[in-house]
């Protein structure tokens, strides 16, 4: 077990923390014809969306309660009840998820008590799923406002039932912590049909934000997600299958509302985690292993060991929230990579596992100097890391939220054997390619050679033309 | 090149290896050979000299699938970077035109690179056609002012250790003695006779400076004052190879291949030689000791004793805590031939346990020097195919299998811990420092958790019968265990005497 250090500084620098807002938000948006709508100044929620636009690469649909001046110091229900309304009357969704901030949480709304009113003043728009969910901004992090979302979804949605288990034999739900991207969800969606399986992904970001065209021109809701009414279903599968240490509460709900047996993964990248989901689906469907899968499962055997000489002993540097921190370290640890510096923004049971001696809450800045300490050769974080490992002179390879500098990186796959795979490759070509640049021998020059041998090659000299026949 | 003279070539007096039919000159058999032609052992052996143009004079597939050699670096010019070959094409076979497209390559090389001298290597599709290379490079060498050395390398004239001799072959008659050496930098000289020293020349023959490891070494030649005249060729220059009969001592590294080189030297200008290496602290040790045995200046013997008991102090407390973790680890040396000694002499420096080595190309007196090193008990790896090999791992329940990256993704396949110490390496483990990279190296795979993932099997996939292990074949087309350049033709012999 790591030793966890608290903060210690007044001033957080190079923040790796996101809000819990956004963190929510960011479940919400997992949710077909869904829209978010965060309860605080309107700033909020623009940041909010900005920080997704960056990342996604895609229209997010955020709205806000916009609270002024008046209303923070008035009270801003109506200012919940008029948005509510105007969401559900202009745009028709599915589903409103209704996060509060820092703002509206210092005044002291009742989100929970706000919702109701809105049913009862507007039943014409009882259809609508209105989900609120307490999300201060001073407590948790992007990881936390998700998993408190995901919770505040099953308790509204999921029918208390005990009786319909497995009356959906195939059906295995799987509910995927917040830094698993849409890659990552498309992936084990296929691995799970693989079994001839139907997964249902709650929330399904892998389906809304995946970065897809559509027919329409736009769309002011989510475009893909998971159907609100999957909710009613989820009591009715074999299985849920429940990915990351955050969800731990979420997944207590879902479970004692519906007694569907969870299983329980802190990760899903590396040969053990995956070896567990691969038997377990196999169990679940009652089919053997398909051969492209025990393929896929060599292939990851012997990407480990062409690429244990790079990654062996391997120091690294990595900042994220805590489940992405933890799944990425008992990765590089399965390869032997060392962990000179683990960074999270908050405190989460995930820190516990995580395979360093210390684990610091805290910041890029705290990465920076734990990794110049630890002389790291590689760092891990999100984009705001590439300043933190271009002053430490070492590569990066971005992971988390957010990531802004590159296209691609919010769906790239890291899970699975293939997921898994690529991961290898690409931190052992970062090292690889680091070691040609900056760590050959230096070039020694001798005392005792002539100047001569070190002057490069002068200009040309003018030789007279060659004679003879032109040769084509 | 006749036939004739490819025969004086392999008689090579000086060679252990001569007199046995196992040499590394021997015929290559039919289906069952493994390794690189004369071509590629000449390109090699003199690719590193960085202020030359390298011209491969053949069709693409000489030198397509060889040039930009990354293994060997250097501290100046980069011209030997750069591949260059004739390309040529049918129509230049068939109409005759591949001399003239050769003179006007030598013309674009000299134009565009300007380089100290232009190296023609010579292939088999022109030396079967009939090229006159020899009067191409003759009058190409008049025309521009700049030297053009052929190198008559076809490969079908023999394997890739007659190659390292054609090339050395081509140095030793070309090159060698027609340039005086530069003097040393005047603060070199300054602060020799400020120390009261005198400065020594010697050559080295057959260092590569691979991954730069000569690095290593290079300043505790400094500080002796004895200066590398010319090194044959890692981080070489033309001019050096020009001047390279004005060394007092020849040292033959780690290698055979280019015996010829050190004997002629030896009997055109009286230079004294000796074989030895750079690898592992007894034999850094023992090299430094040879030169000074070989100068006979007593006060370059008194330094060198005192240089070299500070080095090994130093290096040893280095070396202690990985000692530790690796000591009694069992080692596997699948490098063929006379391994090159120094390896394993370095790694019992470092209490590792060398279970057997291959002595597929070994002489008597090599077999005699392993028993020597390895106790009488030395087992002694004849068959080099895959499966003795890993049958042999088996047996000998060795940790490591240490070999050439030929034999890398074998080693892997079997799920085993690999070090690479072949010409492509990363790292350097030359001289004392580079022990510690060798530690290091050895470390991150034998304790790599990476194994027990790869042995293991899928936990769903239980009830498998286990595959059936085929029998031995000795007529196995052997794996490429003698690493035909790396450790068999360049680096591997060592320590005749």
């Amino acid at each position: 077990m790591s030793e966890i250090i608290k903060r210690s500084k007044a001033m957080s620098v190079s923040p790796l923390k996101a809000s819990s807002p956004t963190g929510a938000a960011l479940a919400f948006l997992g949710i077909l014809n869904a829209i978010p709508m965060l309860h605080g100044s309107q700033g909020c929620t623009a940041f909010a969306k900005v920080y997704f636009v960056r990342h996604f690469r895609e229209p997010i649909p955020l709205q806000t309660t916009a609270m002024d001046q008046a209303s923070s110091v008035m009270g801003a229900d109506d200012n919940v009840i008029e948005g509510l309304a105007t969401l559900c009357a202009k745009q028709k969704p599915a589903m409103i998820g209704l996060p509060t901030t820092g703002l509206s949480e210092t005044q002291g709304t009742d989100i929970t008590r706000l919702v109701k009113e809105f049913y009862r003043k507007h039943p014409e728009f009882a259809h609508v799923a209105v989900i609120p969910v307490t999300t201060p901004d001073f407590t948790g992090c992007l990881e936390t406002g998700y998993a408190l979302a995901v919770k505040a979804m099953f308790e509204a949605l999921v029918p208390e039932d005990r009786s319909r288990v497995g009356k959906r034999p195939k059906q295995l739900n799987v509910i995927p912590h917040a830094s698993l991207t849409p890659g990552d969800t498309e992936a084990l969606k296929e691995v799970i049909e693989a079994f001839g399986l139907r997964p249902v992904v709650v929330p399904d970001v892998g389906d809304s934000l995946d970065g897809h065209l559509m027919p329409e021109d736009f769309t002011p809701l989510t475009l893909g997600g998971t159907p609100v009414a999957e909710f009613a279903t989820l009591g009715e599968a074999a299985a849920t299958l429940v990915i990351g240490r955050s969800l731990d509460a979420a997944a207590d709900v879902l479970a004692e509302r519906t007694g569907v047996p969870d299983y329980r993964f802190d990760h899903l990248m590396g040969l053990d985690a995956n070896d567990r989901l691969i038997g377990l689906l196999a169990e679940i469907s009652g089919r053997p292993v398909p051969e492209r899968i025990e393929r896929q499962r060599a292939q990851y055997q012997d990407a480990l060991v062409d690429c244990h000489f790079m990654l062996g002993m391997a120091r690294i540097a990595i900042a994220a929230d805590p489940d992405l921190l933890l799944g990425m370290t008992q990765f590089l640890q399965s390869l032997g990579a060392e962990i000179v510096a683990a960074i999270a923004p908050v405190r989460a049971p995930s820190l516990d596992d995580v395979p360093a001696d210390k684990v610091y809450i805290g910041d890029l800045e705290d990465l920076e100097i734990a990794g110049r300490e630890g002389a790291c050769q590689l760092v891990i974080g999100n984009s705001h890391a590439v300043s933190s490992a271009e002053r430490l002179g070492v590569p990066i390879q971005r992971i988390g939220f957010p990531q802004y500098d590159l296209v691609g990186g919010y769906t790239r796959t890291w899970i699975g054997y293939r997921g898994s795979r690529q991961a290898l490759f690409d931190l052992a070509n970062l090292l690889l390619e680091h070691h040609e640049k900056h760590h050959l021998i230096a070039p020694y020059r001798s005392v005792l050679r002539p100047a001569e041998a070190f002057a490069e090659l002068g200009p040309a000299a003018a030789a007279p033309a060659a004679g003879g026949l032109p040769i084509h | 090149m006749k036939q004739s003279e490819v025969a004086v070539l392999l008689d090579e007096p000086a060679c252990t290896h001569n007199k046995k039919a196992k040499s590394g000159c021997s015929k290559p058999t039919p289906g069952a050979s493994a390794g690189g032609c004369a071509f590629d052992g000449a390109q090699i052996a003199l690719l590193p000299i960085s202020d030359v143009a390298h011209i491969v004079h053949g069709p693409i597939a000489c030198a397509g699938s060889s040039w930009d050699n990354r293994g060997t670096r250097s501290t100046g010019p980069t011209l030997y970077r750069i591949g260059m070959t004739t390309d040529l094409t049918e129509q230049d076979v068939i109409m005759g035109r591949s001399e003239k497209r050769l003179f006007h390559s030598i013309k674009q090389a000299v134009e565009a690179h300007n380089p100290k001298a232009v190296f023609v290597y010579n292939t088999c599709v022109p030396a079967l056609v009939g090229d006159d290379i020899d009067a191409v490079c003759k009058a190409a060498t008049e025309r521009w002012g700049v030297p053009v050395v052929p190198v008559d390398s076809a490969g079908f004239y023999g394997t890739k250790n007659l190659g390292n001799r054609i090339a050395g072959e081509a140095m030793v008659k070309y090159v060698a003695g027609t340039a005086e050496p530069l003097p040393p930098p005047q603060a070199a000289i300054d602060d020799a006779a400020r120390r009261g020293i005198q400065i020594h020349n010697v050559n080295l023959v057959g260092e590569y400076n691979i991954a730069g490891e000569f690095w290593l070494v290079a300043p505790l030649l400094d500080e002796l004052g004895i200066r590398v005249l010319c090194t044959l060729s890692g981080d070489g220059r033309f001019h050096e190879v020009q001047s390279m009969h004005r060394a007092e001592v020849n040292m033959m590294v780690c290698s055979k291949a280019m015996l010829n080189v050190a004997r002629k030297l030896e009997d055109r200008f009286g230079i004294p030689w000796f074989e030895g290496s750079f690898y592992g602290i007894t034999d850094t040790s023992q090299a430094l000791r040879d030169f000074a045995r070989l100068i006979g200046d007593p006060s370059l013997t008194e330094r060198t004793e005192a240089l070299i008991a500070r080095e090994e102090a130093k290096i040893f407390e280095a070396l202690k805590p990985w000692r530790a973790r690796l000591e009694g680890k069992r080692v596997l040396l699948n490098t063929g031939g006379v391994k090159s000694w120094s390896i394993v002499s370095a790694l019992q420096d470092l209490g590792l346990v060398v279970v057997a080595t291959a002595t597929k190309k070994s002489t008597e007196e090599d077999k005699a020097r392993i028993r020597e090193l390895m106790g009488p008990e030395a087992k002694m790896v004849e068959d080099g195919s895959p499966r003795a090999l890993l049958a042999m791992v088996k047996e000998l329940r060795a940790d490591i299998l240490i070999a050439g990256g030929r034999n890398l993704y074998t080693a892997l396949k079997a799920r085993l811990p690999f070090l690479d110490i072949n010409q492509e390496r990363e790292f350097g483990y030359a001289g004392y420092t580079g022990m510690l990279e060798l530690v290091k190296q050895l470390a991150v795979t034998l304790e790599s958790p990476v194994w027990t993932q790869a042995r293991s099997p899928a936990p769903w996939a239980a009830q498998r019968p286990a595959p059936v292990e085929l029998p031995l074949d000795i007529d196995d087309i052997p794996m490429p265990l003698d690493d035909e350049f790396d450790m068999e033709d360049v680096h591997a012999h060592h320590h005749a005497a």
